[in-house]
């Protein structure tokens, strides 16, 4: 069931379980006490950036699904997706854990990507329990789409630090946890936006636009929701994020905007520039804190909203501009 | 399609009001103390080799490039030179110790790909270019030279 770009879950799947795993400097962040597991070591003992990327991944999926009493046999499929290049970390984990894997990539927006599509199997009575997770490491992305890591290049204010971390969740028919109750797909919006360090202000108008269309699919107002989250779109991108909604009058202030990358870190004291990014960011502020505060009762009913801009390193060195992505879950208390 | 343009403009005046830009000034002044604390322990070193080991003026020259360009590779490997450039912006970046920083975070970086596709395949990744256009540059300045001889202008050698 579906309207205008939103999917119904009238059978409300289930949050069974959770867990985020991360590197050092979230460790030191004011989310430490919500995360599963805090390695020291940025390298997580690896012998490489991808490997240790990958062993939080697999760390986070191993956790989440101890904690939901199963077994990797019981859980039907694995969505999962990352920023390497082909998704290796994803894929590789799949290969440890033997789960059926679908590979998804959506970039930072995949947290809520495989959660959606996860929900829609389970709703839709396709399997009974599915894995889905994310992750990102922030020296494999360095070397990935900036510098070598150790290399001294002066970033801008408006860069972002990409999280190391990884969210896993498994969603169920039934069970106790958050209730899943509708997901919206983002459209791939693009407003000319081409440095690479200015990813908040890429991907602003589409969180913006697919928070509209929500809204406007489910005929509902954002007060509807105790708190909305947008994934990672740090200083700039938040605010540019409320200066959008003011010109099109959109009533954001019904209800608690804040952002991911504005949470996981504390940005005066800590040096990440504008704020975390990555899909690690999402996956584990929202699997690690955010579902916490749920079922604690501070919220009732929140919107994530997982953000992605969908470039490569050839892409901005061919002067391309960024395209952005945004995909909504809608999340309501469960039982405990 | 003018819609399209019409909103990136639009939007491009928002961010602009958001944007906080690189401070410049902040940048100058720390580039200037970075880079100038640079140079004076470069001069330090060379006047050691001058006094220390007999070295004239211009001989001196190569043994402290090489000096200041083991510190700079010294402060890569332990994670402190990319700490140090956040801070001191070019003022880390255009002495030599930013190029031998840029030749060993890369060999660093890809070491796990294997020396000859990783190390060596990546080494000049980011010091490529400056090679290939400071060859390109003293190619030009040398025609420069030679045509300004050609016509008596200059001291020409």
């Amino acid at each position: 069931m579906f309207k205008g770009q939103t999917i119904l879950f009238p059978s409300h799947p289930v949050i069974t379980s959770s867990a985020a795993v991360v590197g050092p400097v979230e460790g030191k962040g004011p989310l430490a006490e919500d995360f599963d597991k805090i390695y020291d070591d940025l390298l997580l003992h690896q012998d490489s950036w991808e490997k240790a990327e990958r062993k939080l991944m697999l760390e986070a999926a191993k956790i989440a699904i101890k904690k939901s009493g199963m077994k990797s046999e019981d859980i039907q499929f694995y969505i999962g997706g990352d920023l390497m290049d082909q998704i290796v970390s994803s894929s590789f984990s799949a290969r440890q854990l033997g789960i059926p894997f679908l590979g998804v990539f959506g970039a930072c927006s995949t947290a809520m990507e495989s959660l959606a599509l996860a929900a829609m199997m389970v709703d839709s009575s396709k399997a009974t329990a599915v894995l889905a997770g994310t992750c990102s490491h922030n020296a494999s992305a360095e070397k990935q789409f900036r510098y070598p890591t150790e290399y001294g290049s002066q970033k801008p204010p408006s860069a972002q630090y990409t999280v190391t971390g990884a969210g896993a969740s498994i969603v169920q028919a039934k069970g106790r946890g958050p209730l899943i109750t509708s997901a919206t797909i983002g459209k791939v919006i693009d407003l000319g936006v081409k440095d690479p360090f200015q990813m908040g202000a890429a991907m602003a108008p589409s969180a913006v636009d697919t928070i509209e269309a929500h809204c406007r699919d489910l005929n509902i107002a954002p007060g509807e929701y105790d708190l909305i989250v947008t994934g990672d779109l740090a200083k700039i991108g938040h605010s540019l994020a409320l200066d959008l909604f003011a010109e099109k009058n959109f009533p954001i202030d019904q209800t608690t905007y804040k952002d991911c990358g504005l949470m996981i870190y504390d940005i005066e004291k800590q040096e990440v520039q504008s704020g975390g990014s990555g899909c690690g960011c999402s996956a584990s502020v929202t699997y690690g804190h955010i579902l916490k505060q749920l079922q604690a009762g501070e919220y009732e009913k929140i919107l994530v909203v997982a953000t992605g801009s969908l470039l490569s390193p050839l892409t901005y060195q061919q002067g391309e501009s960024i395209p952005c992505v945004a995909h909504a879950v809608a999340l309501q208390r469960g039982r405990k | 399609m003018a819609d399209k343009q019409m909103d990136e403009q639009h939007y491009k005046k928002i961010r602009k009001k958001r944007d906080p830009g690189r401070p410049v000034l902040r940048n100058c002044v720390r580039a200037f103390l970075a880079g100038g604390t640079i140079c004076l322990i470069g001069q330090a070193i060379q006047e050691a080799f001058i006094h220390w080991f007999d070295f004239d003026k211009q001989a001196a020259g190569n043994p402290t490039v090489a000096v200041l360009i083991i510190i700079s590779v010294f402060f890569t490997s332990i994670g402190v030179y990319d700490k140090f450039g956040q801070w001191a912006g070019a003022g880390s970046a255009v002495p030599v110790t930013g190029f031998a920083n840029a030749l060993s975070s890369s060999a660093l970086e890809y070491r796990s790909q294997g020396l000859v596709l990783g190390v060596g395949g990546h080494m000049f990744k980011l010091a490529g270019s400056v090679i290939v256009f400071g060859t390109v540059a003293a190619f030009f300045i040398a025609i420069i030279h030679w045509v300004l001889g050609l016509l008596g202008i200059g001291g020409g050698s």
